[in-house]
């Protein structure tokens, strides 16, 4: 266990080396073996850490591994004015949560790789070496969000994984719908990590550590927040605003559906199994924040159920194979966020759990089929795939039953307790829940109907020369081949991922029997203690449970209370834990009704969509025409796309130029007219000095000089003309003389 | 050692010197000597490195001589954390402009390189001199080569761009000028009984208020101008675009950070209770700047322009930051910009090299670039994630300490600057969109040469910090703490009083105890070494800091925190805002 912080290392190391050695040297052989390499054996190390975790007894179940400081101790103030220290190690843990979730990863993470080695053939060399380096840099980072300690190392891995997503979408760069929508994921996800690194910033501001476990102890010593909207309150709803960026819910969804440019098995691995839980499993790591802020959960719950239900809704029309599986994925994770928000961690984790499974399976299918068909991803020139993709069709039919939730199949267990911890909650999120679950049997199976069933209305195959590629062109290794063949199976490296994760999807359920199908929920006690406070001895100088009063007996009550179906949002106090834990045990006859009443809804689901797409198919394109407008408002997506088009990206380029022309006109404008008015003065002044007061000693020397042109002619120098003057004056004299002394 | 920083000064003034007497035809010998003489400049200033002393409060490495005796100037260097690791950036950087110029430029080479060293020297000089007029000759040393650089090897409108820069400058320095030279005449030296320059008495003595608004105006003048915050930035986008890929780079990189340099180490410690009333200020111009910076800067078609704009951004949230006034915004202000210099500065290069092969700056003229330089892309790509805060590298550590450290001051001013974030992975991206994705459709795009090994190597030290500060800044913000706390100590003494029990009332009782203690003793009492591991407060000391109301010109020399601190708590209280609580 001491080496978990192998497990992130290790593809990080593998991406490493193919990103600065493979793009220029390896082959893609190379490339790719590598990759799967460190991802083996980090599903290794994963496994032993998971084995030895299993172990230790419930409540020990907690190994930290501290590499080395990152942010060194500073002070810094808190609230109420006591001054802190900022201080954030290194710091990885494992503890029931995390150990499911490095399973997963490494272990989906580990057969996309191989997939990936067959999907990618037709990729040019370099390509493939820099595609392996994202996948596994993508591997590094989510395991680090997983692994990490404290919310900062989550953050490390939380926006890595934004940028691994950022870089597989644009993985085809050279197109532009590509790069735009890498570009789009990032900028919404980042929007996401506003909220979430306020959240952190209000967090240390609080409880003056950035430590999950410090943290959860310190909160589990406050009041739950039933009656206004406090700190915790505001610390979670900013937390879940990261999560929605994250985890594609209303209203930061809109990127998903886009990331679907990139290749297939990213989509598979980021945009359905890992990546985009990343934000359930934050408000799973959280869970004694949440359930001391009724009021985020309750928006938790009710942003969960609306996406589902809105996701599904799209996700009813669309006619590109690979988006229809993109919004079921947002529907799924509203879901898990039902789950979240009405305090069933546990559930929420199981789904996510049970959809890694499926989700990667039908997407795998789906590449599978996408590369059987040329890089056609339309459905409506696909059918009739059953007898070319064998293994393909049986396999994508497991992951439709599993995700339309029929027995024994995985999905079922997860969507069930779901389901169930709805109902105990609030009936109007069940009522919506199961409807979304009714939609997704229908749009599965409706999917499976256009691809694998009816008449074959692709391209022929003959004149494969100009008719392959189609509309979409998504793949374009696919470019590579020399002439199309018809729809073909997977190479071996595709249908062995596919085989084991169908295994997957069927068994996944098996940890997870609720108590009322004689189970022993064994998933649901295994994560508990990732969910609730530690109490005491786990966290040397955690503060642990020494606070006393009501806000503690609360917050233990309401986890012992999640553990054994009851709702924490309604159940604030103690007192309100004791009549729901009654009525636990009188729902058990009703439990299984409520379980059979969500079969039904499946089975329905299926069938309609059996009906109209294999059976009857004119029935759907009659339904189109008479229901024309929804039909329209659905295709589009609800207008959402052009909703942000319009208001967000808009306003924030107008508000771009806008700025520009004010930077360039008023404010260098200020500058530039302070410089002319500079220089316009001493251009004035220039006249001034010239004019006036050069004028003033220009007419004085002038008048010195005019005059002097007169005296001038005075003063030539000869003796005769002084003497001639001389003359003069004693002349001048004596007639002045003469005269005035005559007149007087 | 006792010369060390003279010799860091003056060896690219020795440079300039002897390129003086090579032959101007020559031009690889003139490019290799000055090569050489910018890598000798960035090894002598190495051992600061390793022998700068973190725990030693006091300015190390001084050196005192008489300048001007009959004024009270002296030559007195000495640094501290701060100035250690923007003095490395400036060596560092310097290095990388002068390689990156080997093809760069073509005519006049042997000026250029002239004025390149001469400028190096200057702003060394400004980040180590400890006295004001000293401060004030290197601060004005840089105008005139940087005039040049612009003017005489820059792009399109070369002269309105070096003017406006020369002028917009210059007019800050005077206004500035006379602020110092407010200290100067409202201070004498108790010792000698004249007026000094002395920067560490300065940092030592508490004007009145009335004096400290007057004086932090004028500072802010000067100083805002040179970060540029806005109102005062748009010189920088024109002396950017027009600037030659070597001048951009130092600009961005060093020259910056002489405004905000100039804050933390006049503004904040000279002046505290105007610091303490021009928080709001500071913080409004900062937020403003971030956001707007971001947007003007999504608005733009040029490439240089656009990493203009970022920077404008990037440098407002270093001044939010400090003006946090707690340790973890002080820290994040400092580091970030270091990394600010780094990833701006590498973004620059980056410019240059592909303005370099097609002598154009326009955004639209590429695209696609990554097919044909994937070297050049790939590098991109790491500074870009640098420069919009990726966790793991340079630019978060900065940004979260910073955004970290103005929460705890108000909530609303770090929602609005964490707005920042958003907006600039939306320029960043869209320009890396722009320029390496996408299919080549000018044809002039599509043979390229991708990086040779010497522009590889102007990056490659500039991404070993980014991935070095990103996982472990620990070295680096460990550097800083001496400094953080002698600026603490005088703009929040709070964090003194409340972190250690006990706190020493003077230097006499030397050893460093607690680490929020400090001790901002003057150069003459550095000799004894600080010893005491942090953490621990010897029981002899005092348990409080008491205002110690010792004249200005009284005879005991003025080492006292309690008098560093004017009459402290009661007057920063309320002065400090609020709006977090």
């Amino acid at each position: 266990m001491d080496l978990i912080w192998l497990i992130p290392l290790l593809p990080g190391l593998g991406a490493a080396v193919n990103g600065i050695f493979g793009i220029r040297y390896f082959s893609k052989r190379t490339a790719g073996v590598l990759a799967c390499t460190t991802m083996a054996i980090a599903l290794g190390l994963s496994l032993t850490a998971f084995v030895q975790l299993l172990g230790l007894s419930p409540e020990a179940r907690v190994h930290d591994v501290v590499l080395f400081d990152w942010f060194p101790r500073t002070a810094l103030e808190m609230a109420g004015g006591r001054i802190g220290s900022l201080h954030i190690p290194w710091a990885f843990r494992l503890d029931p949560l995390s150990s499911m979730m490095i399973l997963i990863v490494t272990g989906i993470g580990f057969l996309i790789h191989v997939y990936s080695i067959g999907y990618m053939h037709d990729e040019p060399r370099g390509g493939v070496a820099r595609y392996f380096s994202y996948l596994n840099l993508f591997c590094f980072f989510m395991l680090t969000l997983v692994l990490g300690a404290n919310y900062l190392v989550m953050f490390v891995g939380w926006e890595g994984v934004g940028l691994c997503s950022y870089l597989l979408i644009g993985y085809w760069y050279e197109k532009k719908s590509a790069a735009d929508a890498g570009k789009k994921a990032f900028i919404f996800n980042r929007v996401g990590d506003w909220g979430f690194l306020l959240g952190v910033f209000l967090i240390y501001f609080t409880f003056g550590s950035f430590d999950f476990r410090e943290v959860a102890n310190a909160a589990a010593t406050l009041p739950v927040e039933t009656a206004q909207f406090g700190t915790l309150s505001l610390i979670t709803l900013l937390l879940f605003v990261g999560a929605t960026g994250k985890s594609a819910q209303i209203p930061l969804y809109v990127w998903l559906p886009d990331a679907m440019e990139g290749p297939t098995p990213v989509s598979a691995l980021i945009h359905a199994a890992t990546m985009v839980t990343a934000g359930v499993y934050m408000v799973g790591r959280n869970a004694v924040l949440f359930t001391h802020a009724p009021m985020t959960m309750e928006i938790v719950a009710i942003v969960g159920v609306l996406t589902a239900v809105m996701a599904a809704s799209i996700g009813l029309v669309q006619t590109d194979i690979k988006r229809v599986l993109a919004y079921s994925t947002v529907s799924q994770l509203g879901y898990m966020f039902v789950a979240m928000g009405v305090g069933a961690f546990a559930a929420g984790a199981f789904h996510l759990m049970t959809h890694a499974f499926f989700k990667a399976l039908l997407f795998l299918c789906s590449g599978a089929v996408i590369h059987g068909m040329a890089g056609e991803q339309n459905m409506l020139k696909m059918g009739g795939l059953r007898k070319h993709l064998p293994i393909t069709f049986w396999t994508m039919m497991i992951g439709t039953f599993a995700i339309a939730g029929m027995p024994p199949l995985s999905g079922f267990f997860s969507k069930d307790e779901i389901l169930y911890k709805a109902f105990l909650s609030n009936k109007a999120i069940w009522g919506l829940a199961a409807f979304a679950a009714l939609m997704t049997a229908f749009y599965m199976y409706r999917l499976m109907s256009l691809t694998f069933f009816g008449p074959y209305r692709g391209a022929a195959w003959e004149t494969a020369g100009d008719g392959h590629g189609g509309g979409h062109g998504d793949d374009a290794g696919h470019g590579g081949h020399a002439a199309w063949h018809g729809p073909h199976e997977a190479p071996k490296s595709m249908t062995f991922a596919l085989v084991v994760l169908a295994v997957g999807a069927v068994l996944a359920g098996l940890v997870g029997i609720p108590a009322a199908l004689g189970g022993g929920n064994a998933i649901e006690h295994f994560l508990a203690p990732s969910f609730e406070a530690s109490h005491g001895a786990l966290t040397a100088g955690g503060t642990g449970h020494a606070g006393t009063g009501v806000g503690t007996e609360a917050g233990a009550t309401t986890y012992s209370g999640a553990a054994t179906h009851t709702e924490p949002a309604t159940a604030p106090g103690a007192a309100a834990f004791v009549p729901a834990e009654g009525g636990a045990e009188i729902s058990k006859a009703f439990e299984l009704g409520l379980m059979a009443f969500s079969v039904l809804l499946g089975i329905i689901g299926i069938a309609v969509a059996y009906r109209f797409y294999v059976r009857s198919p004119e029935i759907a394109a009659r339904l189109e025409q008479r229901l024309s407008g929804p039909h329209r408002v659905l295709t589009n997506k609800y207008y959402v796309d052009e909703l942000y088009d319009a208001t967000v990206i808009t306003g924030t380029m107008a508000s771009a130029n806008g700025l520009w022309t004010f930077d360039r006109h008023v404010v260098d404008g200020a500058v530039n007219g302070s410089g002319w008015m500079t220089i316009f003065s001493s251009w004035f002044s220039g006249i001034i000095d010239k004019y006036l007061v050069d004028g003033l000693v220009n007419l004085v020397g002038s008048v010195l000089q005019e005059s002097s042109f007169v005296f001038r002619r005075l003063q030539t120098g000869l003796i005769q003309n002084y003497a001639l003057l001389m003359l003069f004056g004693v002349f001048a004299f004596v007639s002045i003389y003469l005269l005035l002394v005559r007149s007087l | 050692m006792n010369h060390l920083l003279s010799l860091i000064l003056f060896t690219p003034l020795v440079g300039a010197a002897v390129l003086m007497f090579v032959n101007k035809r020559s031009e690889n010998a003139i490019r290799w000597i000055a090569n050489l003489f910018a890598m000798a400049g960035f090894l002598v200033s190495l051992p600061l490195w390793f022998y700068y002393d973190d725990k030693n409060p006091s300015w190390q490495f001084v050196e005192q001589a008489a300048w001007i005796p009959s004024i009270g100037a002296d030559y007195h260097l000495g640094v501290d954390g701060f100035a250690v690791l923007l003095l490395l950036l400036t060596t560092m950087m310097g290095a990388i402009a002068i390689l990156s110029s080997w093809t760069a430029i073509t005519e006049r080479v042997k000026e250029f390189y002239i004025f390149l060293l001469i400028l190096q020297t200057g702003m060394i000089g400004a980040f180590v001199s400890l006295d004001f007029l000293l401060f004030f000759l290197f601060w004005e040393v840089m105008l005139v080569p940087m005039y040049f650089l612009i003017g005489i090897w820059g792009s399109d409108r070369r002269l309105y761009s070096a003017i406006k820069f020369f002028l917009y400058t210059l007019t800050g320095s005077v206004v500035m000028l006379l602020g110092i030279l407010a200290l100067y005449f409202n201070y004498t030296d108790p010792q000698t009984g004249l007026h000094t320059f002395d920067i560490v008495q300065f940092q030592q003595h508490g004007f009145d208020t009335s004096l400290q608004w007057w004086v932090f105006l004028a500072f802010f003048l000067g100083f805002a101008i040179k970060v540029p915050m806005f109102p005062f930035h748009t010189w920088l986008p024109d002396a950017h675009t027009d600037a030659p890929t070597a001048g951009s780079v130092i600009l961005a990189a060093v020259l910056l950070k002489m405004g905000t340099y100039g804050f933390i180490r006049f503004s904040l410690p000279i002046l505290p209770d105007a610091t303490r009333a021009f928080v709001p200020m500071i913080a409004t111009l900062s937020i403003i700047g971030i956001v707007y910076g971001a947007l003007v800067a999504m608005a733009q078609r040029d490439w240089k322009r656009l990493v203009a704009y970022s920077s404008v951004s990037h440098m407002a949230l270093v001044m939010l930051g400090m003006f946090a006034l707690n340790p973890v915004g002080i820290k994040g202000s400092i580091i970030q910009q270091i990394n600010h210099g780094i990833s701006t500065g590498a973004l620059f290069l980056l410019v240059g090299v592909v303005y370099e092969r097609r002598h154009t700056r326009e955004i639209s003229e590429y695209g696609g670039l990554s097919k044909v330089m994937p070297v050049y892309a790939a590098i991109f790509c790491v500074m870009m994630l640098s420069s919009i805060g990726l966790p793991a590298l340079n630019g978060f550590i900065g940004e979260f300490l910073i955004l970290q450290g103005i929460f705890t001051v108000s909530k609303i001013w770090a929602a609005f600057a964490a707005t920042g974030i958003v907006l600039g992975a939306a320029y960043m991206l869209w320009l890396y969109q722009r320029t390496m994705f996408g299919k080549i459709e000018n044809p002039k795009n599509e043979h390229l040469p991708d990086l040779n090994f010497r522009e590889v190597m102007t990056f490659v030290p500039l991404i070993i910090l980014a991935v070095w500060i990103g996982i472990y800044p620990t070295p680096f913000l460990n550097r800083l703490n001496t400094s953080v706390d002698r600026v603490i100590a005088r703009v929040s003494p709070q964090y003194l009083q409340q972190n250690a029990s006990g706190t020493p009332a003077d230097c006499g009782q030397k050893p460093a105890a607690s680490k929020w203690q400090v001790a901002p003793c003057g150069p003459d009492q550095a000799a004894s070494p600080a010893t005491a591991p942090a953490g621990t407060v010897p029981a002899d000391q005092p348990t409080k800091v008491e205002p110690k109301n010792i004249p200005a010109g009284g005879t005991a020399p003025s080492h006292e925190p309690g008098k560093a601190m004017p009459p402290a708590t009661a007057a920063a209280a309320p002065a400090k805002p609020v709006g977090g609580r």
